[in-house]
């Protein structure tokens, strides 16, 4: 075997495995849904056969008991019970180990395999009388079953093979098959791809429907088995008329065709090639910003004319290439469903976790790194949000807890929350807790959401973990600064009694921004343009710094703003006429004082190394027509920046 | 890398600079180009450490005053100054940086023996930003541990001038 090939089964496994997690976490809330118990065991067949094709034999004969087990459930041997499914994930996760042959030293597997020896001898105990149970039902003497077939869809290109069908039904008893030819289009129309074949035969009755489905499990097809109808099994005269009674069954494999579907679609590229197209396409778009720029100074109109074609076929480029990068929500979701139930049971606090919005979609990037901060704003909200079920119960609500977590678009922004109907914060016990830490002063004046906020200060409530709301700022300072790395921001909301919702503004794209090129003192720096709401002249009489009031007057509301020169510390003095570019931060207008607008620019945005992962004000770089570099800079932490300077801008609120 | 990484070979070749009066060393291996002097970005905040940053090829470049690190005395500069584009690894994942030299020399294949680590008693730099000297034509040269002064500067949080 090939590295190549077992990169492909590794690859396929990971699909395998996510809906294999996602059947047995599903199969948890809907134990009776056989079509579920299916698609677990057809998950299970498939990786233990291809695991055997590739060569992986140890995993082979590991998923052989589990497929036992699930083919059990099917025919009804076995309930589907919180055992199974335990040992089932536990199981599921031991496969990447065996795939990898990493050793097993405590003897994990084993031990997964005994229990599932267990339950399958205390099963098989209440077995006969369900298999009893049974043959009374579908083993009605008497005439013929009749049962028509046809393949469906892809089912050929997928590899089903009729011949192979025909022999099972054969082997089942079929007898008068016929091929049925009306659905066969003209030569002209053909598709060699498709079957236009369908058949029909004669099955014993004594064959049941499951002995049917079992044919049909891995085989792409529609069938509808006719039988006699009970009530006259004896009066084959009335068995013509039986038509009527003709029960279409939902085939098995619907949901797995879907998915086949929608994998035909779509190709598969590794990461790092759109890591490169994209660094490609960046590159394009600084030369483009380079040509567009000679192009002005050429004053050629032939020149300037392509290089405005130049633009706009780069725009499209980059929307592209964009749009290829963004991965839906669900990719993520997967490991938050597990991740609940797990801290659930751990925890005995029972918990619904729904989703809203999975195909919600953002750039890879952001997922990749979202990862972290939702598990641990997922733990928190079962951790500490949750009562237990008596508080609940005491409490009037439903007895097990709900987690929502939602994406939606919003703009140029991506929503993300996630709701818990817990016990919600205490304002006032946060508030106390902070001027006992000496995070804000005994008398400050802070709005509810500011009070929340405070949860995410670095240290708040390490200290005490005893009380009901500690834990939620355990680490939420590290969740906050992931999520301002991204360029987004975090709020909270809550209601004592009622819950708590955490929701993350996030943006589309951390690639290419579009951007507000400005100049301070003859150095150029970019503001992000959707952080920028308006730009104003500085008036006169504010030109000179003053101890106190810096404070703009726009359209009758009081705007702090600080000034560049001061903040990074720029030689030499301000020309005449200053501008003050107001920005959102945060919930919050705040004006910046710059020498210069230059203009706006597509930015594509290269990340600051290492070594000035420090310079909090600066979140990238990008790099401008003429070659040079200008800093990008990151609203938030400069206003954060100007309070540490003592500029009056973080001080106070517009008024 | 430290002076036991570099023994067990007979030689190493490094690239020899000039910061100020003193010389330095390299590893040849380390070094990607050596461009002219470019226009470098100054990064507010940043420290006299890592103060700029340059475009090379499109990239986004930190560029470093080893001088300020090592505590080598500024002579000023003409038009002899360069910028050496290296892949360091700081703390483990390989990076490119830049440094400014103010000139530089040349390449030279260095016994490993000759090399000698610092002497514990010399105090101008911490203790691991060298991994040793050795004697060359005009005074002993140093051979600076760029991982450990790059990783100690990612490491160190940057304050803000005030």
């Amino acid at each position: 075997m090939t590295d190549d090939m077992a990169a492909i089964f590794r690859e396929e496994l990971r699909d395998l495995l996510e809906s294999l997690e996602r059947g047995l976490l599903d199969l948890k809330k809907r134990p009776a849904d056989m079509g579920l118990v299916n698609q677990v065991f057809r998950d299970l067949h498939t990786v233990k056969g291809s695991g055997a094709m590739f060569g992986f034999t140890d995993l082979a004969a590991f998923i052989h008991e589990f497929e036992t087990v699930f083919d059990r459930i099917r025919s009804g041997a076995l309930p589907v019970g919180a055992e199974i499914l335990r040992l089932a994930l536990a199981a599921k996760d031991e496969i990447p180990g065996l795939v990898e042959v990493e050793a097993d030293p405590e003897g994990r597997r084993v031990a997964i395999l005994d229990g599932l020896r267990a339950i399958m001898a205390g099963g098989t105990a209440a077995a006969p009388e369900a298999a009893v149970v049974a043959v009374g039902e579908d083993g009605p003497a008497g005439g013929a079953a009749r049962l028509r077939f046809r393949l469906s869809g892809a089912a050929l290109s997928m590899g089903a093979r009729p011949e192979i069908v025909l022999d099972e039904l054969r082997a089942l008893g079929a007898t008068a098959i016929v091929a049925d030819l009306s659905e066969v289009p003209p030569l002209d129309r053909l598709d060699v791809e498709a079957c236009a074949i369908g058949w029909s035969m004669d099955l014993p009755a004594a064959v049941t429907e499951a002995q049917v489905e079992e044919v049909f499990l891995f085989v792409d097809a529609e069938w509808t088995l006719e039988r006699p109808a009970a009530e006259v099994p004896a009066a084959p005269a009335v068995a013509e008329g039986a038509q009527d009674m003709a029960v279409p069954v939902q085939p098995a494999p619907r949901e797995s065709r879907e998915a086949k579907a929608e994998a035909g679609a779509t190709i598969r590229v590794p990461a790092e090639r759109l890591d490169a197209l994209m660094d490609a396409v960046g590159e394009l778009v600084i030369v483009e910003a380079r040509l567009t720029e000679l192009a002005r100074q050429s004053r050629d109109p032939a020149l300037i004319t392509t290089a405005e074609q130049i633009t706009r076929l780069a725009a499209g480029l980059r929307d592209a290439t964009m749009t290829m990068r963004m991965v839906p929500m669900r990719s993520l979701v997967g490991r938050f469903r597990r991740l609940v139930l797990d801290l659930s049971d751990t925890l005995a606090r029972p918990v619904e976790f729904a989703v809203i919005g999975e195909d919600t979609e953002l750039d890879k990037t952001v997922i990749e790194k979202l990862a972290d901060p939702l598990v641990h704003i997922l733990r928190n909200a079962i951790d500490h949000g949750m009562e237990t079920q008596a508080e609940r119960a005491a409490a009037g609500k439903p007895r097990d807890g709900l987690i929502e977590l939602s994406a939606e678009h919003a703009g140029a922004e991506v929503l993300i929350r996630v709701r818990d109907d817990g016990r919600g914060m205490d304002p006032a016990k946060i508030r106390a807790k902070a001027v006992a830490q000496g995070l804000i002063a005994a008398d400050a004046q802070l709005t509810e959401a500011q009070v929340y906020a405070l949860v995410l200060e670095p240290g708040f409530s390490t200290a005490e973990k005893v009380t009901e709301l500690s834990g939620r700022g355990v680490g939420m300072d590290v969740v906050r600064r992931t999520i301002e790395s991204l360029r987004g921001s975090l709020e909270i909301d809550s209601k004592l009694g009622q819950g708590t919702t955490v929701t993350l503004r996030l943006p589309l794209t951390l690639a290419i921004i579009e951007g507000l090129l400005i100049e301070v003192a003859g150095e150029r720096y970019t503001l992000p343009m959707p952080s920028v709401q308006e730009i104003v002249e500085l008036p006169a009489d504010k030109a000179q710094p003053r101890r106190t009031g810096d404070f703009l007057d726009i359209r009758g509301r009081f705007v702090p703003f600080l000034r560049l020169r001061q903040l990074f510390d720029c030689a030499g003095e301000p020309g005449p006429a200053q501008n003050v570019v107001i920005v959102m931060a945060g919930e919050h207008r705040v004006g910046i004082v710059v020498d210069r607008i230059v203009g706006t620019n597509q930015t594509v945005i290269k990340q600051m190394s290492k070594l000035h992962a420090g310079v909090r004000a600066v979140s990238g770089a990008t790099i401008l027509g003429d070659g040079s570099v200008a800093l990008i800079l990151d609203v938030g932490h400069l206003v954060g920046m100007g309070r540490a300077q003592g500029e009056p801008a973080g001080r106070e609120v517009a008024a | 890398m430290s002076i036991h990484d570099i023994r067990p070979e007979r030689h190493v070749t490094v690239v020899t600079m000039a910061l100020g009066l003193q010389t330095l060393a390299v590893p040849a291996e380390l070094l990607r180009e050596i461009l002219d002097p470019l226009p470098v970005t100054r990064v507010p905040g940043a420290g006299p450490f890592v103060p700029g940053v340059v475009n090379v090829r499109g990239s986004v470049v930190p560029l470093a005053d080893l001088k300020q690190a090592l505590s080598i005395p500024d002579e000023g500069a003409d038009e002899r100054r360069r910028i050496l584009v290296l892949d360091v690894a700081i703390a483990g994942e390989t990076t490119t940086v830049a440094i400014a030299a103010d000139a530089v020399h040349e390449v030279a294949a260095v016994e490993t023996a000759a090399i000698e680590p610092v002497p514990a008693s010399a105090t101008t730099w911490p203790a691991d930003y060298l991994t040793g000297l050795y004697r060359g034509p005009d005074g002993f040269v140093l051979m600076p541990n760029l991982e450990s002064i790059f990783s100690n500067l990612a490491g160190r949080p940057l304050a803000l001038q005030s």
